[in-house]
């Protein structure tokens, strides 16, 4: 169309050539290697990087354990027992795979931990964090859907548990199960499907991920306090400056990961899933993955069955308007007296809630979930907005470089942690 | 700020780190790769005890190893005396009857013709054996001999020989 657009050169003819037809080279080059990035990024900023490749490893884990399943009720946890005791490194494919699960949830948790500490859902960024929300509930249908395969006795219960949940809805609810479930109880047809569910969503949610990257670098990364870059000296490149601490990141992470993998690959799991399942017996404690458990606990802190599911759903689809909720135009909890204890409360009771999940739902256990619930929804419906009203922020640094000044007072906090010396930084703006 | 880079130093680091990268990175594909060859339970399945007793002169049985058929005939006289008779240099996979059989009356061969991989006929009496009395692959007309040496047609190669032991007079323990 447009001969005259300017084509990048390079010093490799084929280079060029593939440059002038599709113009991939200059484009990893401006969104992955001069790519600006705030310098007072921390390391809680090389979360998303993390997600990405352990991503990429449950991917490619799991097409290798598919080369050896076999999704038939006669045949599945057999078929899983091969995969650990005859087919080579089966063990492996699955231990990565099932601990890979519970580090991809860690990993994501920190990454909203730190997007709500630090504000990266506010303006300009709204979208952004309504692709991570959709993201986070692709991954929790996944790993539902996942947990099911290896058809031992919490597979089943689990998923039976979890499908009785759509019996609530007025009017519909039995048949949607039925139709969900393709039986009247879970069976050969749900285990079929879940199959084929549980290996195309993962390739969904890499092209979520895919526009949830494409959507950060148009306003680029938020940084620990909060502002926006102004002037070439706020930044970093990507490469190398970036690249190189999410690689630090990366090696940490798979010494954590391999040291469970290793030492410890059961430690998450729990020993009724090595019982194959029996619809005839249900488990005395059914307990949902931790990494649910926080959703679980709402759920049953409820005493009625449709009020429980509707919360339940609620406490995920509140997060999609959090961006409507705060009023304050302050990104950084760093800036935020009174929000930032709040906001510190709701971490923590977000824990709780998922520590109560686990345990069985009478006495004292209940009164926390219940306890919890309140603070939860709370937190977002009357906190949230009345505090961004009251509150008077501390006043905000007036530029990235401002906030390493000498003469700013020591109290601004945030940005300590991975801190490029003043030589690095002068270094990089060459 | 004023140092010069130390571009040795520099070099060392990205060479080493790259290296280590590399190597971690094969370390971390291998067991993926390695876990598509044949699993242990496949592996035990590799070899295959059989009771030849029942088999008389001039009769073929066809047993399966790895997945494959193997061929498993009683010879007669004439039927030996036939395969020791070629010269082995006139042939186009020179190999002689002796070299082919560890007794002379017993034949064990894997029954996939080595053109394109059918199994050829020559088991059942009522089939046909091909030009040389031993077996003929009717997809493209390669014809085996009693010894199951190519004689004629399209294949370059004997019929493969299995590796096989005789545990005692009556059993063959193949693979």
């Amino acid at each position: 169309m447009d001969q005259n657009r300017k084509v990048h050169q390079f010093k490799n003819p084929v280079l060029n050539w593939i440059e002038f037809r599709l113009p991939i080279i200059s484009y990893f080059k401006k969104e992955y290697g001069d790519y600006p990035m705030p310098k007072n990024c921390n390391y809680f900023w090389s979360f998303g990087a993390l997600a990405t490749i352990t991503l990429i490893t449950m991917i490619v884990s799991g097409i290798f354990l598919a080369m050896n399943y076999t999704p038939h009720t006669d045949m599945a946890f057999d078929s899983v027992e091969r995969i650990m005791r005859d087919v080579n490194y089966g063990w492996l494919m699955r231990y990565i795979h099932s601990n890979g699960a519970a580090f991809f949830f860690i990993i994501v948790y920190i990454h909203i931990v730190r997007a709500m500490y630090f504000g990266s859902y506010k303006y300009p960024r709204e979208l952004n964090w309504i692709l991570g929300v959709f993201i986070f509930l692709l991954m929790m249908a996944t790993s539902f859907l996942g947990y099911t395969l290896p058809w031992g006795q919490m597979s089943y219960w689990g998923a039976t548990v979890i499908t009785n949940l759509f019996s609530a809805i007025p009017i519909i609810g039995d048949g949607l199960k039925t139709w969900l479930l393709g039986d009247y109880n879970v069976g050969n047809a749900t285990l079929n499907r879940f199959f084929a569910l549980h290996y195309v969503l993962p390739f969904v949610i890499f092209g979520v991920v895919g526009l949830h990257v494409a959507a950060v670098h148009v306003h680029g990364s938020n940084n620990p306090d909060g502002i926006d870059i102004k002037t070439k000296n706020d930044s970093v490149n990507f490469f190398p400056y970036m690249l190189i601490k999410d690689t630090v990141a990366m090696c940490a992470f798979g010494v954590a990961i391999s040291a469970v993998i290793f030492f410890g690959p059961n430690l998450m799991a729990e020993v009724d899933n090595y019982i194959p399942a029996d619809p005839l017996v249900t488990p005395a404690h059914i307990v949902p993955n931790w990494y649910l458990a926080p959703f679980y606990a709402i759920l049953r802190a409820v005493p009625d069955k449709l009020g429980g599911v509707l919360l339940m759903f609620g406490a995920i689809v509140i997060l999609f308007v959090l961006p409507w909720l705060d009023r304050s135009k302050v990104r950084s909890c760093n800036y935020r007296p009174i929000y930032k204890w709040f906001m510190m409360g709701f971490f923590v009771n977000f824990f709780a809630l998922g520590y109560v999940g686990m345990l069985p739902a009478e006495g004292l256990y209940l009164l926390i979930a219940r306890i919890g619930l309140l603070y939860y929804f709370g937190f977002f419906f009357i906190i949230t907005p009345f505090v961004g009203w009251i509150e008077k922020p501390s006043k905000l640094p007036l530029s990235i470089s401002d906030v390493y000044a000498k003469n700013i007072a020591p109290n601004i906090g945030g940005g300590e942690k991975g801190m490029p010396s003043p030589a690095m930084q002068k270094d990089t703006n060459l | 700020m004023a140092k010069k880079p130390d571009n040795k130093r520099r070099d060392f680091l990205q060479l080493s780190t790259v290296t280590l990268g590399a190597v971690g990175t094969a370390a971390f594909i291998w067991p993926f790769l390695k876990s598509m060859s044949p699993a242990e339970d496949t592996l035990a399945a590799g070899s295959t005890e059989v009771d030849i007793s029942a088999i008389e002169e001039g009769q073929s049985i066809t047993i399966k190893w790895r997945g494959k058929p193997v061929f498993i005939k009683k010879r007669t006289k004439d039927e030996i005396d036939a395969a020791k008779m070629v010269q082995a240099s006139d042939l186009r996979d020179p190999q002689d009857d002796a070299d082919r059989v560890q007794k002379e009356e017993w034949l064990v061969l894997v029954g996939v013709c080595t053109h394109l991989g059918c199994v050829p006929l020559g088991q059942k009496v009522s089939d046909m054996k091909g030009e040389y009395d031993g077996w003929y692959c009717p997809c493209h007309g390669s014809h085996y001999d009693t010894s199951g040496r190519i004689r004629k047609g399209p294949a370059p190669k004997n019929l493969d020989v299995p590796p096989y032991t005789f545990l005692n007079d009556t059993t063959i323990k193949i693979g």
